[in-house]
């Protein structure tokens, strides 16, 4: 009988006690997915909303040149953002895992600090530090290191990039520490007693042992980045918007919510599909990851 | 290859280290012999795995030197130490199979691909692992890591194997065969072994000399036999085996030895030869006797060096063997007295009066 149903007691104790959080999740997470599927088989009739299913609006975002172009700055900024973060991060988990000795918890809990103010007021930051007349040009005027203000580092991908890595550091940080803290510390002993310096070492045992949080914090980072609209909108200026600005666009001021789905879905898919072959390589490069 | 004649390949000389003001090592000094399997024998925190560390190169004395095969090891990193170590956790590299476990410390070697796997086979082989080459870390049982742990050092051709606890995590059973396996394989590949361990009948069994350490200092190093025989200390006594502790008075030291008077048991000479020549015969105040050393006579005509009257007081029946406890007639602790089972010979009840026999060889003198 209890073979029949493939769960014992304590398993569907454990079911009933989930069912409200996961019938939550479902509905808040799964509902608006639903939809949003949905409406980009649809199509936009000025005000009204034309229910035949079709392939358009698909057929549209993959071959309006616009699309691409966002598509792929977007695909790219992220990458950078992410590739910058994780590799800033690494030292900074490696050092909180190896070198400290006393009061680990007081250093995570000050590099949570920045997150004690809102995204928005650190974005805003951003682009008071970073403007025409903003502290960093000022500071760089002042002592004379330049001689007129740097427009590079506003309104543009740079200032994208550095605000979003900026913004992700913990998130990075804190599944790396985790995937050194885990590793057994006689392994590396191990490693040296057989031979390896300390680099040879560090390639051959600590960062394959590492990858799964290295793994981790790049889709943790990737993911919500290719999707962002906030900070390309604030500091990106018209050469750093994303494709989530588009999607925006179309569901606000355009009006074509169906296009906006399709693109939405679109880039759904292609983040899934980098984020496998993220995770697929990692697997590959450092064992198992779980 | 009698390890007892043969050159030294490691010296410690005043090893101490320090944790603060904690002395977890205080003046080591020992020769380790080429070729002998060398056991570092104390119970938990005595600082054994803590010199094996300082050997390894993972760790530097505070003061005093170590030099191995005639090298001064100061300021040399373990990875260009001629030792290799098999840990306690093992540690096997959890994201590299068999083979690579084993071949790790080979490829900073120059060899190539095809050397290695050969090598690696011949490791495996010489601990019966053959074919395991494959298998992955996490699919190894206790006493497969263990063995694949002691290949990836083997395969180093080291100078030296230290082990730490290697088989504290096995079961009794396999802890047993492995005791064993592992004496005849040193034995048979040459290669110095320190063994560390806190189980004193692993130490007996394996090694060719043991030193027990407390507290950071070695309390006697000496062949298992010496050991168990003439333990130096009441402390050393107790750690290995069951000793039994009788109060004695110095009589007189002569040209027959020393003699003393046993409160439970009467008087005896002791010959010179038994007598430790670091010993000052005025302290002694205890005299040690082991349980087997002592007998209970079937009858009053069963012969006997000496005997002393008793009556037991308890039984402990292990099939092969009875312990029994027995009050001697001339007072202090109860002692314990071990009998073989043998044919013919039946178990005592409590309170049947007894015959204890006993011989001046096997007393201990203790200050
Ligand atoms: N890194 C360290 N810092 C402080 N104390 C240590 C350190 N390593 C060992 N000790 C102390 O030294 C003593 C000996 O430890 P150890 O050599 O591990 O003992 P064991 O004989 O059980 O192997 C213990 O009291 C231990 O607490
Ligand atoms: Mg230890």
């Amino acid at each position: 009988m209890r073979m029949r149903l493939g769960l014992d007691r304590e398993a569907r104790r454990g079911l009933l006690l989930l069912s409200p959080t996961a019938g939550y999740a479902l509905l808040m997470l799964a509902a608006p997915l639903v939809m949003v599927v949905t409406f980009s088989f649809w199509t936009q009739d000025y005000l009204d909303i034309d229910t035949t299913l079709t392939l358009n609006n698909y057929r549209e975002a993959w071959s309006e040149p616009i699309y691409r172009v966002l598509m792929f700055r977007s695909l790219r900024i992220s990458l950078i953002v992410t590739l910058a973060t994780v590799l800033l991060a690494f030292p900074v988990a490696y050092f909180l895992s190896f070198h400290v000795t006393q009061r680990k918890a007081l250093w995570l809990f000050l590099i949570t600090v920045p997150f004690w103010t809102s995204y928005l007021i650190r974005v805003f930051l951003w682009k008071v530090i970073l403007g025409f007349n903003g502290v960093l040009n000022t500071a760089l005027l002042e002592v004379g290191f330049i001689e007129k203000p740097l427009t590079f580092i506003l309104y543009n991908a740079n200032a994208v990039v550095l605000t979003l890595a900026h913004a992700w550091a913990p998130f990075a940080i804190l599944p790396i520490f985790v995937a050194l803290e885990k590793i057994d510390r006689s392994l590396l002993e191990a490693a040296e007693d057989l031979g390896d310096g300390p680099l040879r070492r560090f390639v051959r045992v600590t960062l394959p042992l590492a990858m799964p949080g290295v793994i981790a914090a790049t889709l943790i980072v990737l993911i919500p980045t290719v999707g962002d609209f906030i900070t390309p909108r604030l500091v990106g200026g018209t050469e750093g918007l994303m494709i989530a600005n588009m999607i925006q666009v179309q569901f606000g001021k355009a009006n074509n919510a169906p296009l906006g789905a399709a693109l939405a879905v679109s880039s759904m898919v292609i983040v899934a599909a980098v984020s496998l072959v993220i995770y697929l390589a990692g697997k590959k490069l450092g064992g198992k990851v779980e | 290859m009698a390890p007892g004649t043969n050159k030294g390949i490691i010296q410690l000389s005043d090893v101490t280290r320090t944790f603060g003001a904690f002395y977890a090592l205080r003046k080591i000094n020992a020769e380790i012999r080429e070729g002998e399997f060398f056991s570092l024998l104390g119970p938990s925190g005595c600082g054994k795995t803590t010199l094996l560390r300082l050997i390894a190169g993972f760790d530097e004395p505070t003061s005093g030197a170590i030099s191995i095969g005639g090298r001064p090891m100061a300021g040399i990193a373990a990875n260009k130490r001629p030792t290799n170590m098999v840990f306690q956790s093992y540690a096997i590299f959890p994201h590299l199979n068999v083979a690579e476990n084993v071949g790790y410390g080979l490829t900073t070697r120059k060899l190539s691909k095809a050397e290695i796997a050969a090598e690696v086979e011949k490791a495996l082989a010489m601990v019966d692992l053959q074919g395991f080459g494959g298998r992955a870390a996490h699919e190894l049982s206790g006493g497969q890591r263990q063995r694949v742990a002691l290949a990836r050092a083997l395969v180093m051709r080291p100078k030296v194997v230290l082990l730490d606890e290697p088989l504290s995590a096995l079961d009794k059973k396999l802890r047993d065969q492995m005791q064993v396996e592992l004496r005849a394989l040193q034995q048979s590949i040459g290669i110095t072994f320190i063994l560390v361990t806190h189980d004193q009948e692993e130490a007996l069994i394996m090694s060719d000399r043991i030193a027990v350490m407390f507290e950071g200092e070695i309390a006697q190093m000496a062949s298992p036999e010496q050991l168990y025989r003439r333990p130096r200390t009441k402390r050393v006594a107790s750690f290995i085996g069951v000793m039994n502790f009788l109060p004695a008075t110095f009589v007189a030291q002569g040209d027959d030895g020393v003699t003393v008077d046993i409160t439970a048991l009467g008087r005896v000479t002791i010959r010179p030869g038994m007598v430790p020549e670091v010993l000052n015969p005025a302290t002694i105040d205890t005299i040690g006797i082991r349980p087997e050393m002592l007998t209970i006579l079937s009858n009053d005509a069963e012969p006997a060096e000496r005997s002393a009257r008793g009556s037991v007081t308890g039984t402990s029946y292990y099939g092969d063997m009875t312990y029994y406890t027995v009050q001697l007639a001339g007072g202090g602790d109860p002692v314990t007295i071990s009998m073989r089972n043998t044919a013919g010979r039946s178990v005592l009840p409590s309170g049947s009066p007894v015959t204890v026999g006993w011989g001046a060889e096997s007393v201990v003198l203790f200050e």
